[in-house]
C-alpha cells in the first residue's frame, strides 16, 4: 500500500504492507532509529511517538493508520541546529537517563503528559509513566526531570 | 565548558547528547550493505531427543538462504561454547563440565534452546520458515528445581551425569563451625528462597555477523559489555578465528545488568553464518525469546544457621545452599554461587567461623549466571535474615544486634574467615546515618498511626557489604578464572592537547564518558569537553575485559590514571629539555610544566604539540608522539558496603505491599561524579525492591514451560510503585586502589532486598510471621495473613 503523511515536519511517501508496524516503518523503513524496540507485548513504551499529537506505542500501531496523518519521533524533537527540546534539555540536567534505551519513550509520553497536565504532580507523572519501563534509573530522576521539563515548557509557551 | 572539571563534581553527562535526541547507535539500528536476517526456532519442549530435524521446507520457502541445525555446526567443527571460570569441589575434583553447542545436538535441555537457525532475506520470512521446519521431538520428562533435581530418580538433564550435579563445592572450617554451635546459647535458622530472576535490561539482545572474503575479516556487532572477551571466547574456542581477524564491536548498548557479560550462542552463529554465506547476518531478539535465552539470576535454595551468645555475639555461620545451573554452564555461572557467594558471608559482622556449602545444580531451565550483584545479594540475603531472626528469637533489637557485633571502623584491614580481607569500612558509621535519616526514632508513631487505617506497618533494615571491582588476577586464577581480570587504558593526546581515551571497560548507561572524561581532565589539566572516551571495538581498544562486578571506575580508572602517570612523565622529560631543567625538578600541576621554583613553564597543550613537531626536542633519548597506554591488576578486591532503611505498608486485605520510605548511606569510597553515583544507587536499589516486591522467573514443575515469559507475566518494577528514595554517601576511601574508589554499580541490587524483606517480615510479626520468601507479591502475602489468622484462630 501507499501510505504519505508528515514525519517530524517533512511529507513522506512509502509503501508498506497492510500488516507493517508503524515502529518498523519509522525503523526499518525510513531508518529514524530513534524510536526503539523493548518488547513485543506493548508494555515497555521504549516505542512511543507522537501520531496527530497524541502519544501511542508505535509498536501497536499499524503504519496505514498515519496515512494523512503527522507522526513526531524523538528526533523531531530539537531544533535543526540541536537545540534541544525543554524535556530533552531537563532529562539532560536531571540525570534522566542512564543507557539511553528507554529515553525517547520516555521523552515522548512526558511531553504528552504536560499537554495534558501543564503542571503534573510527583503521582500524576508516575501513574502516567505506567506504560514506560526503565530499567536503569529506578525512575527518581525520570520524574524530576519532568518536573523540570513541564515547568520548562510552561515557560516557553 | 572549557574548563577542568574534576573529581568531586557532577558535570552533566556528555553520552546525553546523542542518547536525548535519539542518535545513539544500538545493534538493531545498524543495517550493513546486503544484509540477511536470522531467526531461531527453539525447543517448545523442556527435555527431548531430537529424533529428527527437516528443514526441507523452511529451506524451500520465500527469502529463506539457509537454515542451519546443530548437526551443521558440528560437522564445520564449531565448538561449544566455553565457561570463563572452573571450580572444584570438595573432594578436588574439577566441576562436570558437558559440552554446550550454540544449536542443540541430540538433546535439547531447556524451552527455548536453540533447534535451528534460520538465514532469509526479511525478518517475516525467516520467522515464517522457521515455522515449516518439522523436528521430531521424543520428550522427556524435565526437572526445573534444585531440591527436585537431586532426588533420586530425578530426570538427568545430561545421560552421563546421574545425579545433576556440577559441583559439590565447600568454603570454610567445617570443624571450627561445629565447635562454636556446640558453645552456642541460641541458634537462629532458616530455610530460604532466592528467587530467580530475570535480569531483562531494556534493549534485547542483538547480534550481527559480517565476513569479508577478501581479507578473511570477520566482525560482530553485540549488544555486549565486553567485546573483548567476546573475541577470545568465541575466536579462539568457538569459531577457531585468530585474534587478529576478528573484530568484536559493542556500541551503544541499553542496559547490561550481567545478563550481556556472557559470550552468547547467538553471536557465534552469526558470525559462523556470515562466513558461510558471505553477506551480513542479522539477529535481534524479541523480548519473549530473551526471556528464554538471556542467562537467568539468582535461584538458591538455602538451609542457614548462626550460633549467637548469650550476649547477642554471632560465634559460627552455617550454609548450605542449592544453586540453579540451568541446563548448560553459562560463562560464568558456576563462579556466581561459589567465589562470589560465599566469601561475602561474613558481612559486616565478625563472625569468627563460617562454613559454607554449595551444591551447583544441572535442571531443565536457562541458564543461570550472574545479574547485578551475582552472589552477593544472596549472601547479604542469607546473613540479613539470620541476624534478623536472632535478634527476634533473642529479644533484642534489630539494630543493637548488629551494631554489637559490626566490625568496628579501627579494625579495618580486617580478615574475615571465608578468604577476603576488608580494607576500609565504616559500617557503623553508615547505620548511625542512615538511621537517623530514616527516622528510625519516630517509626513506632507511624506504626500506630498505620494500625488505625487497618494497615500493617513494618521497618526493616540491612547492611551490606561487597567484593567487587573484578578482580586480582592471581587470587582469581587461583580460585578458578580461566583469565585476568586486569584492565587497560590508552591516553592519547593529540597535537592540539585534545585526549582520546581508549580503555577496556564498557559503557552502557553508567556515564563512564564522564566520569572517565573528568579523571583525564583533573589529572593532565586539559578541559573536560577536549577529552572522549572511546570503548567497545576491539579494532579501536587494544584489549579489555569489559564491564560487570563495579570493576569499571575501580580497575579500568586505576588502570587510566596510571595511563595519564606515564604521559605526565613522557611531558616532564620534554618540558625538562625545553626548559633546560633536569627532570627532577619539573613539576607537574594545573596542566602546567614548570621548573621547581621558577616560573619557567610550558603549558600541557605547548608539550602536546612539541611532541608531534619536535623541533626542540629530545629526539636522541625520546620517542615523539604522545600516548601511552597502562594496565592495572588490582592487588585487592574493593569492599562497598553500607546501611539501607525500608519502610513499607501491608493492606491486610488485598496484601498489596507499598513501599513508604527507603533510606541508604552507602560507602563507595572516593566518589568522582556524585551526580551519576546517585544514579546508579537509584537503580540499583528499584532492582533489588524489584526482587522483594514483584520479580519471579517461575517454571512449571512439570511441562518445564517458563510461566513468566514476558512483561505481562514477569513483573517489572514501575514508576507507580516505587517510593522516593533518600540517599547519603558516608565514604571512607579504599586503601589500595589509586583514587580510593570502591566502585556503585550494585550496592543498591545488594543491600535492598534484605531491607524489603526485614521491613515486610517486621510488619507481619503481630500474626506471629518470622520470614517471608521474595517476592512479596499481594497473592503470596494474603496467602500468609490468611493462614497465619487462621493459625492464630485456632489455637
Ligand atoms: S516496544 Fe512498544 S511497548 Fe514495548
Ligand atoms: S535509561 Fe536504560 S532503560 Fe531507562
Amino acid at each position: 500500500m501507499e501510505i504519505g503523511f508528515t514525519l517530524n515536519g517533512r511529507h513522506v511517501e512509502v509503501s508498506c504492507k497492510p500488516s507493517t508496524l508503524l515502529s518498523d516503518l519509522i525503523r526499518e523503513q525510513l531508518s529514524l532509529t530513534g524510536t526503539h524496540v523493548g518488547c513485543d507485548t506493548s508494555q515497555c513504551g521504549a516505542c512511543v511517538v507522537h501520531l496527530n499529537g497524541d502519544s501511542v506505542k508505535s509498536c501497536t500501531v499499524l503504519a496505514v493508520a498515519a496515512d494523512d496523518g503527522e507522526v513526531r519521533t524523538v528526533e523531531g524533537l530539537c531544533a535543526v541546529d540541536g537545540t534541544l527540546h525543554p524535556m530533552q534539555q531537563a532529562f539532560h540536567e536531571n540525570h534522566g537517563l542512564q543507557c539511553g534505551f528507554c529515553t525517547p519513550g520516555m521523552l515522548m509520553s512526558a511531553i504528552d503528559l504536560v499537554k495534558h497536565i501543564p503542571d503534573p504532580t510527583e503521582a500524576e507523572i508516575r501513574e502516567w509513566l505506567e506504560g514506560n519501563i526503565c530499567r536503569c534509573t529506578g525512575y527518581q530522576n525520570i520524574v524530576k526531570s519532568i518536573i523540570a521539563g513541564a515547568a520548562a515548557m510552561r515557560t516557553a509557551s | 565548558m572549557s574548563e577542568v572539571i574534576g573529581i568531586g563534581a557532577s558535570p552533566k553527562r556528555k553520552e546525553d547528547a546523542r542518547f536525548v535526541r535519539g542518535r545513539g547507535t544500538y545493534v538493531a539500528d545498524i543495517k550493513r550493505p546486503d544484509m540477511l536476517v536470522g531467526a531461531f526456532l527453539r525447543s517448545p519442549h523442556a527435555h527431548a531427543y531430537l529424533k529428527s530435524v527437516d528443514v526441507s521446507d523452511a529451506l524451500a520457502a520465500p527469502g529463506v538462504v539457509a537454515v542451519y541445525t546443530g548437526e551443521d555446526l558440528k560437522k564445520d567443527n564449531v565448538g561449544g561454547l566455553p565457561v570463563g571460570w572452573g571450580i572444584s569441589g570438595k573432594d578436588g575434583n574439577p566441576m562436570k563440565e558437558p559440552p554446550h553447542p550454540p544449536i542443540a545436538v541430540g538433546k535439547v535441555r531447556y524451552v527455548g534452546d536453540a533447534v535451528a537457525f534460520v538465514v532469509a532475506e526479511t525478518t517475516d520470512q525467516a520467522e515464517a520458515a522457521a515455522e515449516l521446519i518439522r523436528v521430531d521431538y521424543d520428550v522427556l520428562p524435565a526437572v526445573v528445581g534444585v531440591v527436585d533435581a537431586l532426588r533420586a530418580g530425578a530426570p538427568a538433564v545430561y545421560d552421563d551425569i546421574e545425579d545433576n550435579l556440577c559441583c559439590d563445592w565447600d568454603l570454610g572450617d567445617a570443624a571450627a563451625v561445629e565447635a562454636a554451635f556446640r558453645e552456642a546459647a541460641h541458634v537462629a535458622s532458616v530455610e530460604l528462597v532466592n528467587n530467580r530472576l530475570i535480569g531483562n535490561p531494556l534493549e534485547p539482545r542483538a547480534a550481527i555477523g559480517e565476513y569479508n572474503f577478501a581479507t578473511g575479516q570477520y566482525t560482530l556487532w553485540t549488544t555486549s559489555q565486553f567485546p573483548h572477551v567476546v573475541r577470545l571466547l568465541m575466536g579462539e574456542f568457538v569459531l577457531h578465528i585468530p585474534q587478529h581477524k576478528l573484530r568484536v564491536v559493542a556500541p551503544d548498548v541499553g542496559g547490561g545488568f550481567g545478563v550481556k557479560q556472557f559470550h552468547y550462542a547467538e553471536e557465534a552463529i552469526v558470525t559462523w553464518a556470515a562466513g558461510k554465506l558471505g553477506r551480513p547476518v542479522k539477529w535481534v531478539a524479541r523480548r519473549s525469546e530473551g526471556f528464554i535465552s538471556d542467562a537467568h539470576g539468582r535461584d538458591h535454595v538455602t538451609e542457614a544457621e548462626l550460633a549467637v551468645d548469650e550476649n547477642g555475639k554471632f560465634l559460627a555461620m552455617r550454609v548450605k545452599t542449592l544453586a540453579n545451573m540451568g541446563a548448560y554452564l553459562s560463562t560464568f555461572g558456576p563462579n556466581i554461587p561459589t567465589n562470589l557467594y560465599a566469601p561475602l558471608l561474613s558481612g559486616v559482622y565478625r563472625i569468627p567461623a563460617i562454613y559454607c556449602e554449595v551444591k551447583c545444580v544441572f535442571t531443565n531451565t536457562v541458564p543461570v549466571d550472574a545479574y547485578r550483584g551475582a552472589g552477593r545479594p544472596e549472601a547479604t540475603f542469607v546473613v540479613e535474615r539470620l541476624v534478623d531472626l536472632a535478634a527476634r528469637e533473642m529479644g533484642i533489637d534489630k539494630i543493637d544486634i548488629r551494631r554489637r557485633n559490626m566490625i568496628p571502623k579501627e579494625a579495618y584491614p580486617y580478615q574475615t574467615p571465608v578468604i577476603v580481607e576488608y580494607d576500609s569500612g565504616d559500617p557503623m558509621g553508615c547505620l548511625d546515618r542512615a538511621e537517623e535519616l530514616a527516622d528510625v526514632a519516630g517509626f513506632e508513631a507511624r506504626r500506630a498511626e498505620a494500625a488505625a487505617r487497618g494497615k500493617f506497618r513494618g521497618l526493616g533494615v540491612s547492611t551490606y557489604v561487597e567484593a567487587c571491582g573484578l578482580a586480582p588476577s592471581r587470587l582469581a586464577i587461583g580460585l578458578g578464572a580461566r583469565s585476568g581480570l586486569y584492565e587497560s587504558a590508552t591516553v592519547r593526546v593529540h597535537p592540539s592537547g585534545a585526549v582520546t581515551v581508549l580503555i577496556g571497560t564498557h559503557n552502557h548507561g553508567q556515564g563512564h564518558e564522564t566520569t572517565f572524561a573528568q579523571i583525564v581532565s583533573q589529572q593532565l589539566g586539559v578541559p573536560f569537553q577536549d577529552i572522549d572516551i572511546v570503548f567497545g571495538d576491539t579494532d579501536r581498544v587494544q584489549h579489555g575485559l569489559g564491564t560487570y562486578g563495579s570493576r569499571s571506575l575501580v580497575v579500568g580508572g586505576a588502570a587510566l590514571s596510571r595511563a595519564g602517570d606515564k604521559v605526565i612523565l613522557k611531558g616532564r622529560k620534554i618540558a625538562a629539555h625545553q626548559l633546560e631543567a633536569s627532570v627532577d625538578d619539573i613539576i607537574f600541576e594545573n596542566g602546567e610544566f614548570s621548573v621547581a621554583g621558577t616560573d619557567r613553564k610550558k603549558t600541557f597543550k605547548e608539550i602536546a604539540g612539541s611532541a608531534y613537531v619536535p623541533g626542540n626536542y629530545p629526539l636522541e633519548t625520546l620517542e615523539p608522539g604522545l600516548e601511552e597506554q597502562a594496565y592495572y591488576d588490582p592487588i585487592n578486591f574493593t569492599y562497598p558496603g553500607g546501611a539501607h532503611f525500608a519502610e513499607i505498608e501491608i493492606d491486610p486485605d488485598t496484601g498489596i505491599v507499598t513501599l513508604e520510605r527507603y533510606t541508604a548511606v552507602d560507602d563507595v569510597g572516593t566518589i568522582i561524579n556524585p551526580m551519576i553515583v546517585e544514579g546508579q544507587l537509584h537503580g540499583g536499589i528499584v532492582q533489588g525492591i524489584g526482587q522483594a516486591l514483584f520479580e519471579h522467573g517461575v517454571y512449571d514443575q512439570s511441562s518445564g514451560q517458563l510461566l513468566s515469559g514476558s512483561f505481562m507475566d514477569y513483573c517489572m518494577p514501575r514508576a507507580d510503585n516505587m517510593p522516593q528514595i533518600v540517599l547519603e554517601p558516608h565514604s571512607t576511601p579504599c586503601a589500595h586502589t589509586p583514587m580510593g574508589v570502591k566502585g556503585c554499580g550494585e550496592c543498591g541490587t545488594i543491600g535492598s532486598p534484605a531491607a524489603v524483606m526485614s521491613a515486610v517480615v517486621d510488619a507481619l510479626k503481630p500474626l506471629g510471621v518470622s520470614h517471608v520468601d521474595m517476592p512479596a507479591t499481594p497473592n503470596h502475602i494474603w496467602n500468609i495473613i490468611r493462614n497465619s489468622r487462621a493459625q492464630i484462630a485456632a489455637e
